[in-house]
């Protein structure tokens, strides 16, 4: 091949890249958890003061789901939560993740009066738009969000039996989501 | 009186005296490391910009992690590690250098090594086939001719 | 009514770019010399009835922002009642579709002045120059009328606008977006003469002095361009930062670095009729970076601070367009270029390799760069995995290739045509050199430390000083006038030392004091002491500020007072930070306002800097430009 057309060649390959990444998002983390196991953590619960942790949840198939009252997407996604939840009875629970955002008059209180109040909040918003999880763990200042490697809210995870993440969905979950990979995975899971 | 007045006087001077300003930051040296390794990193949330200079919330709190990380002492190599581990490559600003980014590290002086090559080659061969031209008479009366125009 | 005349216009310049685009082109083709002449003489008056068109459609644009016209989509996004009038106005290129009528504009402007200023120029080439500018307009004109119309309406009409991002409204940021856009379309000028020159075959010395202007003012417009947004990013972003490697920064590097080894080719190409197919291919180059620039802003495929909305149907339309018009080109060159001659004799070591060596280290940290850039995009698109290309790489890359690009700018700059000796140059440069290296080592001990970095920039930036200095003395030693053209060289290199030296003070020098400061704290970085004098508030026309007073002192004596600002847009909520500079020639303090740390606000985070020769980064691009100007103003390249 005669040398004049190498700029040619190249060009072209640059040009297939560059078609290639349109189709893609320069923004999405591809989480490096996946097949890892969950991170360990200790958390108090929405409920009551008896904590949680994810060895709670060995032996079964579980979704984990990242959310908080502030969030609008999640209020997309709670719906469809709450109807899979009714529907495959499976276990969700959910990280109220950062509850109380900095910019909050109750961020200057003790973290006792912070817990009461994202308590609250959390309470107030589940009973008026339906309550999809098992539990849900209070996470007030994200330290377990970043042990997950959350960097935004909603997203979900689905732990197996073993307590290894098998797949993480950032952004609002969808129906056609839960349809397509959701629950066929967790299927899968749950039969071996 | 004139006593009262030289307290005063003292008192006032104590109270608009300057005062040097205090560090924002307990240890300017865990500080020092912070910014370093956190000028390395990227701020997820954020369009482009580094864990040092970011604003975001995320930003503050993964901050927060990497000083804790700094107290406990633990390398830098550790802290990107634990980084990495949670959020993937993606968080790194210097790339590793591993086999996925060979071509990115070497591959500028690689090709700048053959270019040169190629250039050295080039001028020889070019010099050997370009024979220098030597006018003929002819051709150099009418050179001095159009000269003297 | 009046958007809707500039979308006519917009229309009607589509029409006549078609006509400018194929006509003359095809009137070179045609047997008969009658119908080739009328044919090609069409360019000249379609050029400037393009331009005239186009002038219409912004100045409609223009009105539809002073005038406070929200029924109009575009303005009703980009601009809002309280904002200044000038503001109003460089609104029009704040966003997606106006920048983008901005930049036909441009491209219409420079049509017009190759049109008018192209007197000596043989009507067949005139013919194939315009003809191709106008394929391109034609080209971005149909990207604004399907995809990016800013004419397009708003019903029911907005009651105010969204404003312009705050970001944007400073002097600074108003100038940076057309000077950086005259250099990317002026490049396309340079573009246009390659390819006339490949449709022609008449590839030769001449082509080389009508493209060599049009390519420095190009150049000079885009030095300018970036040292201006690097300038703005200094003092407007509140911590003294200037280039931070974001892909739409590089994606301005990128054409530059290549122009430059353009202009330097020409020089070749011009004299001794060598490297005719190189400077081509570099012609083609430095206009397909712009684009590839332009794809990289507004398509979405990479993560910056700078990008425009994306849209991946206008990126698809980009890339088409950068495919087609790159991939003719180069297929054009494939064909032709083996037909070139060879040109004039040169030794291994002669100015032209010297030249062509600043070719292939310009081309190489090109590649760099943007290797760099897209590497990210390739794995992924691999489907290997996600990684960032951040600034630690290609300050760890970029700086090495330029080192030996800087340091041969003396000796290429001494060396004979055909045939030099290094040993004579090294001999003719021996003061220069010895007392850049003397420089080297004992200049860091007297600015406050020594560092491996902080030597070779020294070195680097008084080498090229000093040799450039001694190149002139020896000159004006010498009788005769001296054309422009020295002096324009000269002083570009004389800039890019000034920058080197800038840099290399700023990166090791610089010390910053991050500190809580309430009314009367001191700060001192020796021997400056910055004091705290009062805080109030200010109400500007759309925001309101924090600003602080502070006094510098140098010892005892005053030497001015700071007004750093924190302030808080009424249309955004964003709050951005006015820094405090003092500039002086050596220097620079600069003063940034924090976060207030109490409620009762009476308390707030500072941070103070000193920065040594940073003001020699700006000095040295303005010598830059400067030096072009005198380049491209010498008398041999005027019509």
């Amino acid at each position: 091949m005669k040398k004049v057309f190498i700029p040619l060649v190249f060009f072209f390959g640059l040009v297939i890249f560059l078609a290639i990444g349109l189709n893609r998002d320069p923004r999405e983390i591809p989480s490096p958890l996946i097949g890892k196991a969950a991170p360990a953590f200790n958390l108090v619960t929405l409920e009551s003061d008896k904590t949680f942790s994810p060895e709670q949840m060995l032996g079964k198939v579980w979704m984990f789901n990242v959310w908080a009252t502030w969030c609008v997407a999640c209020r997309e996604e709670h719906p469809v939560l709450v109807a899979f939840a009714e529907k495959n009875q499976v276990p969700i629970v959910g990280l109220s993740y950062k509850e109380i955002q900095p910019q909050d008059p109750a961020a200057k209180q003790s973290d006792a009066v912070k817990l009461q109040v994202a308590r609250e909040r959390s309470a107030l918003w589940l009973q008026r738009h339906g309550n999809p999880y098992t539990t849900s763990v209070m996470d007030l200042d994200g330290r377990v969000g970043i042990q997950y490697g959350v960097y935004g809210v909603p997203e979900t995870y689905v732990i197996d039996q073993q307590g290894v993440i098998r797949f993480k969905h950032v952004g609002a979950v969808t129906p056609q989501l839960l349809a397509e990979k959701i629950l066929p995975l967790m299927q899968n899971l749950g039969k071996s | 009186m004139k006593y009262t007045c030289i307290f005063l006087m003292a008192l006032c001077m104590g109270l608009v005296h300057a005062r040097e300003a205090v560090s924002l930051v307990d240890d300017p040296i865990e500080e020092a490391r912070l910014v370093h390794i956190s000028q390395e990193l990227r701020c997820l949330v954020c369009q482009n910009e580094s864990l040092s200079s970011s604003r975001a919330e995320l930003a503050d709190d993964l901050r927060r992690e990497v000083r804790d990380l700094i107290r406990a002492n633990k390398s830098d190599q550790e802290i990107k590690d634990f980084l990495v581990s949670r959020y993937g490559d993606f968080v790194l600003y210097r790339p590793e250098v591993k086999p996925l980014t060979w071509v990115l590290w070497f591959g500028p002086f690689v090709v700048l090594l053959i270019a040169g090559i190629f250039l050295l080659v080039y001028l020889r061969q070019r010099r050997a086939t370009v024979q220098p031209q030597v006018l003929s008479d002819n051709e150099r009366a009418r050179v001095e001719q159009l000269l003297k125009d | 009514m009046i958007p809707e005349l500039g979308h006519f216009a917009l229309i009607l310049a589509t029409v006549v770019a078609l006509i400018q685009g194929v006509l003359p082109l095809t009137g070179t083709y045609l047997p008969s010399r009658t119908l080739q002449i009328t044919l090609q003489s069409l360019a000249r008056p379609m050029a400037i009835l393009q331009c005239v068109l186009v002038a219409c459609a912004f100045a409609a644009l223009a009105t539809a922002f002073l005038t406070n016209d929200f029924s109009v989509t575009y303005v009703a996004q980009h601009s809002n009642s309280l904002l200044p009038k000038p503001y109003q106005f460089a609104a029009v290129w704040g966003g997606h579709e106006g920048s983008l009528l901005l930049w036909v504009l441009l491209l219409a402007v420079w049509s017009m002045a190759v049109a008018l200023f192209s007197k000596s120029l043989p009507l067949d080439m005139v013919a194939r120059v315009l003809g191709v500018l106008g394929l391109i307009s034609i080209g971005f004109l149909l990207f604004i009328l399907i995809t990016s119309n800013p004419f397009e309406r708003l019903l029911p009409a907005a009651l105010d606008g969204r404003d312009l991002n705050p970001l944007l409204q400073d002097p600074g940021l108003v100038i940076h977006p057309p000077m950086l856009y005259m250099g990317y379309v002026g490049l396309s000028v340079a573009f246009a003469f390659a390819v006339a020159a490949l449709l022609s075959g008449r590839l030769d010395a001449a082509w080389a002095r009508w493209s060599r202007p049009w390519t420095v003012i190009a150049w000079t417009f885009l030095t300018f361009g970036i040292g201006l947004g690097s300038w703005w990013a200094y003092y407007e972003l509140g911590w003294g930062g200037w280039w931070f490697w974001d892909p739409v920064e590089n994606a301005s590097l990128m054409p530059w670095l290549v122009a430059t080894a353009l202009i330097h080719s020409l020089m070749v190409t011009e004299k001794r009729g060598s490297f005719k197919a190189w400077t081509v291919l570099l012609a083609i180059a430095a206009f397909s970076l712009s684009l590839l620039g332009t794809f990289l802003v507004r398509s979405g495929v990479l993560t910056s601070v700078h990008a425009f909305a994306s849209d991946p149907k206008r990126g698809v339309f980009i890339l088409v367009f950068l495919a087609v018009v790159v991939g003719s080109s180069l297929t054009l060159f494939a064909w032709r270029a083996p037909r070139v001659t060879l040109g004039g004799r040169m030794e291994l070591v002669s100015r032209e390799s010297f030249l062509l060596a600043n070719s292939v280290l310009l081309v190489v940290a090109t590649g760099a760069v943007l290797l760099g850039t897209i590497y990210p995009l390739i794995i992924d698109a691999l489907n290997m995995g996600k990684l960032s290309v951040g600034p630690p790489y290609f300050n760890a890359v970029f700086a090495p290739l330029l080192v030996p690009t800087v340091f041969l700018m003396v000796p290429g700059s001494i060396a004979r045509w055909r045939e030099a000796k290094v040993s004579e140059i090294a001999y003719t440069l021996r003061f220069s050199g010895a007392a850049a290296v003397l420089l080297a080592i004992g200049l860091p001990f007297v600015l406050g430390g020594w560092s491996l970095g902080a030597m070779l920039g020294i070195f680097l930036g008084a080498w090229v000083g000093l040799g450039t200095l001694q190149q002139v003395v020896t000159r004006l030693r010498k009788p005769g006038r001296i054309g422009l053209s020295f002096w324009g060289q000269h002083t570009a290199h004389f800039g890019i030392a000034v920058l080197v030296v800038g840099i290399t003070g700023v990166n090791s020098y610089e010390v910053e004091r991050d500190v809580r400061m309430h009314v009367n704290d001191v700060v001192t970085i020796e021997p400056y002491s910055f004091q705290l004098k009062s805080l109030g508030e200010v109400t500007g026309p759309n925001y309101k500020a924090v600003r602080a007073d502070v006094e510098v002192k140098r010892g005892n004596e005053v030497i001015e007072t700071l007004h750093p600002e924190k302030r808080r847009y009424f249309s955004s909520a964003m709050a951005m930070t006015e820094a405090g500079i003092d500039t002086g020639f050596m220097r620079d303090l600069y003063v940034s306002l924090g976060e207030p740390l109490d409620d009762a606000r009476t308390e707030w985070s500072m941070r103070v800097y000193y920065k040594p020769f940073v003001p020699w980064l700006w000095g040295g691009v303005l010598l830059m430009v400067l030096g072009g100007l005198f380049a491209a103003l010498d008398r041999r390249y005027r019509a």
